[in-house]
């Protein structure tokens, strides 16, 4: 009995936290909507920030306090940088254009962490009076874990003050209900939206100084809290700060006691919960309906249209360019271009969903993945041909995506996209612990292909033809009744559905073809790598995806090429030039995003429009 | 709606993308230095690899001061293989095609290097894996053109149970991190000390999340199996974590930890005066290493880079060697002569003579054993032995049996 208190007050010292930066997170987008990747790099910066300060004042209690205050300050004028600096200049793009400068600020703040503070891991010298131990029913707790316990609560009524009590917290809570209303009662909307993200990024701050004492400033910190954070934001209802507190310590003692139940599932224990709440309770446990997110209107306002006659020469031209490429080029390039094009169909496919169903998925690796893994456990397990295991791999991934879509279709927006995460997370960690079918870690070695297909140019025109062969598919049926009806759903679900149209059906095949045509792209991945891991399942995939569909423009249909082609390419160019890629990459993005808001073809197509918004 | 300058933008894209990489026509042997290529996550670790990369800098100056080989200099072309398995085969494969390496080496990660070491037997290129522990990369999934370096998993968990087999301590719990290199080496270690003290009784084990420890938590769930003694797999800001709350929490008192490359610099040394004194670890004491091989090396690594030597150096010198040795004796840069010449070969090491076996192609490199102790803030080994990987590697045909797959 005396274990599971100590236990739960463990737990509820974790929370602290977790609930700090998940705060920050829901805050921001409740107000301004923008879905924050970077709010784990605020975390990150936070606790280097702390331990310099720290170390600068000399270190002990006083020094820790502070350094937690420097980490607040500092990072609430990050904040400001940034949301000034980019983000403001970023709101009249489609939403989900910001999550593309936020992940390019997570590549900056990588290197720049390195520059500053080294590679290796510093850990604050511990603070005696922090570490007094406390006896609890014959257990011994330090003294900073009841401080922690204590923070949680009180941040969260302090926040409950300025939000209740305040006349800025008044219009923040306005503007959490209605932007545009706000906006003409003749508040000033952008120094709200700037104060906001100002007070989220110093909460991070002060997350990631309060948890040094318990763990070191280090590098990957960034990426380690952030799908943790959104579960939370996502689990208490976005935009709920109650809800966020109370997710926070759902997930710690989840945590605090799944590893004494079920040591070795904690993987998959975070995620299966969040999916079995979101399916009970749609908007997580304290949010209201009508904070979904991104609003799908604001995607693809044009229907498609066949392609007129001019342009369909271009494109079998620039075909037929293709095909003329491996008579000039080497085998490494070949073997690039094989990989944009699966990117190109994996980003199409998205797009498929994102742009036409006005379904956001964070997950979509995981029908990229199971395509592979279909592929690969096909040839692994069955000795399976080469082009079985190409079929294999669209059904797999399709059939995946039929079981995960029929939950995820009955969410919209963000709750929608986190579901998806969820999804993919398992499927991830199903992967990686299932050693005697997936090996694990340890991927399927092996998967090479076959003769006919080994040298690179006859890979590139497999992978050409089948990409081709796919997206022309998922045009059609985006430009056939079933697209139209797809897209009559997302803008008016209601009128739609007096209609006669069975929106959730139509969103839940859609969603299932998007799958499938990922998977195709997986099964070639496989092949092309000649192993598959299980990285092909996890968060990094589902971003690269979303990054590519966004920069190449959301509403264009050529858009997803342009951004596998560009992001891609640059990546690999990149990397392979440079140790600085990150930096480099990001800022790459950056400047892409700031001059081409709607997607590199979107602005394009747009201005010929006179403006599409 | 498709746009005509839509195509076009693709087009243009497509095109920057074909001729972004100078290597349209590969570049070939036709240069005069050999070429071999090298790639790690100097981005994801670089805490590990950077030491690392200063050690194969300074062999390969050492080598082409010295006239290179064959007569021939050497060039290393060098890239960040991203941390990530399938980029790694990406990289590679431009190493191999487009830079013209003959050989590979390099990796740190047990799964990038074995997505590097298929790609190796399917091009048919020489790899030598400097940094994976896994063992499955040269038993279970390992190829004629793979060959690794540093001792693995299973080398660590024998010579710690070696020493564990002479504590008194009868009950035993574990905590590893939840994926491959903790799984083997727990496993590893049970079926040895079990082997060597049927006595032993394992009461628990913990499989934190790697990088995710909820280190209070998992410490409260260890002292609550009042165990005796445990063994611990956990590394970098786990094991950091692990320790500090364990302090707070009084695991360590009156108990003895076994603790799989804690004595390394590179993992310990950021805990500075805080490391766990008395536990039993495997590790690199570079400060009390005198030998003439190792002496010499420590004071030209200090030299040079005004740093001291971790582990990742002696790995990232010795590959180094090993490359240049095994094109030396090949005679040639011809792939099978060097895998050929890399089978059985003797070189000498800072850490002393060590050899590939020619049954799974491993090398003979060994490491330390001894207590973590603390001597002026630092973190610091005493009492320790050096063991040969020879010694403790299994025996040539229980290792056949171990590849009977191949």
């Amino acid at each position: 009995m005396s274990f599971v208190v100590v236990q739960a007050l463990t737990g509820l010292a974790d929370a602290a936290s977790l609930f700090l930066v998940a705060v920050g997170l829901s805050l921001v987008f409740g107000v301004s909507r923008i879905v924050n990747f970077a709010h784990g790099s605020f975390y990150m910066l936070g606790a280097y920030a702390a331990y310099s300060a720290s170390a600068a004042v000399g270190g002990g209690l006083l020094g820790f306090v502070a350094g937690a205050a420097t980490a607040t300050a500092a990072l609430a004028g990050l904040g400001l940088v940034v949301e000034v600096g980019l983000l403001r200049r970023l709101y009249a793009a489609p939403e989900l254009l910001q999550l593309v400068a936020t992940f390019a600020v997570v590549l900056l703040v990588q290197d720049l962490a390195l520059a500053v503070w080294g590679p290796e891991d510093l850990l604050l010298p511990r603070v005696p009076a922090l570490s007094e131990p406390i006896i609890v029913l014959g257990h011994r707790l330090p003294l900073y874990d009841f401080v922690l316990i204590a923070l949680g609560p009180l941040v969260l009524a302090g926040l409950w003050l300025l939000l209740s009590r305040t006349r800025w917290g008044i219009l923040i809570r306005a503007a959490t209900e209605d932007r545009e209303m706000v906006a003409a009662l003749g508040i000033d909307q952008r120094w709200l939206f700037t104060s906001v993200f100002c007070l989220g990024a110093a909460l991070a701050g002060l997350g990631g100084a309060i948890h040094l004492p318990r763990e070191p400033a280090n590098l990957m910190m960034d990426l380690g809290i952030i799908a943790e954070a959104f579960v939370v934001v996502v689990v208490g209802g976005m935009g709920s700060m109650a809800g966020a507190y109370l997710a926070a310590v759902l997930i710690a003692e989840l945590r605090a006691f799944g590893i004494v139940l079920f040591p070795e599932i904690t993987l998959v224990l975070l995620f299966a919960v969040m999916a079995v709440i979101l399916v009970v309770r749609p908007y997580g446990l304290l949010g209201r309906p009508d904070v979904a997110g991104p609003q799908p209107s604001s995607f693809d306002p044009h229907p498609a249209s066949a392609a007129r006659q001019g342009l369909r020469l271009a494109i079998v031209a620039g075909l037929v360019g293709l095909v003329a490429v491996p008579l000039f080029a080497g085998g490494f390039t070949l073997q690039v271009m094989s990989e944009i094009f699966i990117f190109a169909l994996f980003a199409a496919s998205l797009q498929f969903i994102l742009g036409i169903g006005g379904m956001i998925s964070f997950g979509h690796a995981a029908y990229f993945g199971l395509g592979a893994y279909g592929a690969a456990l096909a040839v692994h397990h069955l000795n399976a041909s080469m082009p079985l295991a190409l079929i294999a791999a669209p059904l797999v991934g399709g059939l995946g995506a039929l079981v995960y879509g029929w939950f995820c279709v009955r969410l919209s927006g963000v709750y929608m996209a986190m579901l998806t995460l969820a999804f993919a997370q398992i499927t991830w960690s199903v992967a990686f612990q299932w050693y005697d079918f997936t090996g694990g870690d340890n991927g399927i070695l092996g998967v090479w292909p076959a003769p006919w297909a080994a040298s690179p140019s006859a890979f590139y025109y497999l992978s050409l033809a089948v990409v081709t062969i796919a997206i022309w598919l998922l045009r059609r049926i985006s430009a056939a009744p079933f697209g139209f009806a797809l897209r009559a759903g997302r803008d008016a679900g209601d009128r739609a559905e007096a209609l006669g149209v069975d929106v959730r059906r139509q969103r839940w095949l859609a969603f299932s073809v998007a799958g499938a045509a990922a998977a195709t792209g997986g099964g070639l991945y496989a092949f092309l790598k000649g192993s598959v891991f299980p990285d092909v399942l996890a968060i990094p995939m589902s971003v690269d995806g979303l990054v590519m569909v966004l920069l190449g423009g959301i509403d264009r249909a050529l858009g997803p090429l342009v951004g596998a082609a560009t992001f891609t390419g640059l990546k690999i160019t990149i990397s392979s030039a440079t140790d600085l890629w990150r930096s480099l990459l990001g800022g790459i993005i950056i400047a892409v995003v700031l001059i081409f808001p709607r997607g590199i073809l979107g602005t394009v197509g747009g201005q010929r429009r006179g403006g599409a918004k | 709606m498709i746009t005509r300058r839509d195509a076009l933008v693709l087009a243009l894209a497509l095109n920057v993308a074909a001729l972004g990489w100078p290597g349209f026509a590969a570049r070939g042997e036709a240069a005069e230095p050999i070429r071999i290529g090298e790639l790690n996550s100097y981005t994801t670790f670089p805490a590990f690899t950077v030491p690392y990369r200063n050690g194969w800098q300074m062999a390969l100056d050492e080598i082409n001061a010295a006239g290179g080989v064959l007569g021939r200099q050497i060039e290393v072309v060098s890239k960040d293989d991203g941390g990530k398995p399938a980029d790694a085969v990406t990289v590679a494969n431009e190493l191999v095609s487009r830079d013209g390496a003959v050989l590979l080496f390099g990796t740190l990660l047990s799964n990038v290097g074995l997505a590097v070491a298929d790609f190796a037997a399917q091009r048919k290129v020489p790899f030598i894996a400097a940094e994976p522990l896994t063992d499955s990369i040269v038993w279970e999934k390992g190829n004629a053109y793979t060959f690794r370096l540093r001792p693995g998993t299973y080398v660590q968990a024998a010579m710690l149970a070696e020493e564990a087999a002479r504590l008194p301590a009868k009950r035993w719990a574990t905590v590893a991190p939840n994926y491959e290199y903790g799984k083997s080496a727990v496993e590893a270690f049970k079926t040895l000390l079990s082997r060597a003290r049927p006595d032993v009784e394992w009461v628990g084990e913990q499989w934190p999340a790697l990088n995710k420890i909820d280190a209070g938590a998992t410490v409260q769930a260890l002292a609550a199996l009042q165990p005796d003694a445990i063994f611990n797999v956990t590394f970098g800001t786990d094991l950091a974590k692990f320790v500090r709350e364990g302090e707070n929490r009084g695991l360590f008192e009156n108990r003895v930890v076994a603790s799989m490359l804690s004595g390394e610099p590179d993992w310990i040394d950021p805990l500075g005066a805080e490391a766990p004194e008395g536990w039993i670890v495997t590790g690199y004491p570079w400060y009390a290493i005198e030998t003439p091989e190792h002496t010499a090396f420590r004071q030209a690594y200090m030299q040079r880079f005004q740093d001291y030597p971790r582990l990742g150096s002696v790995v990232g010198y010795t590959t180094m060697k090993a490359a240049a040795q095994a094109i030396e004796k090949a005679g040639s840069t011809d792939a099978e002569a060097i895998v050929q010449a890399l089978r059985g070969m003797s070189m000498m090491s800072p850490l002393g003579q060590i050899e590939f076996r020619s049954v799974d192609q491993q090398s003979t490199m060994g490491t330390f054993v001894g207590t973590l102790t603390v001597q002026e803030e630092k973190p610091r080994m005493v009492d320790w032995r050096f063991g040969d990987g020879a010694a403790y590697l299994p025996d040539a045909a229980e290792t056949a049996k171990l590849r009977a797959s191949e």
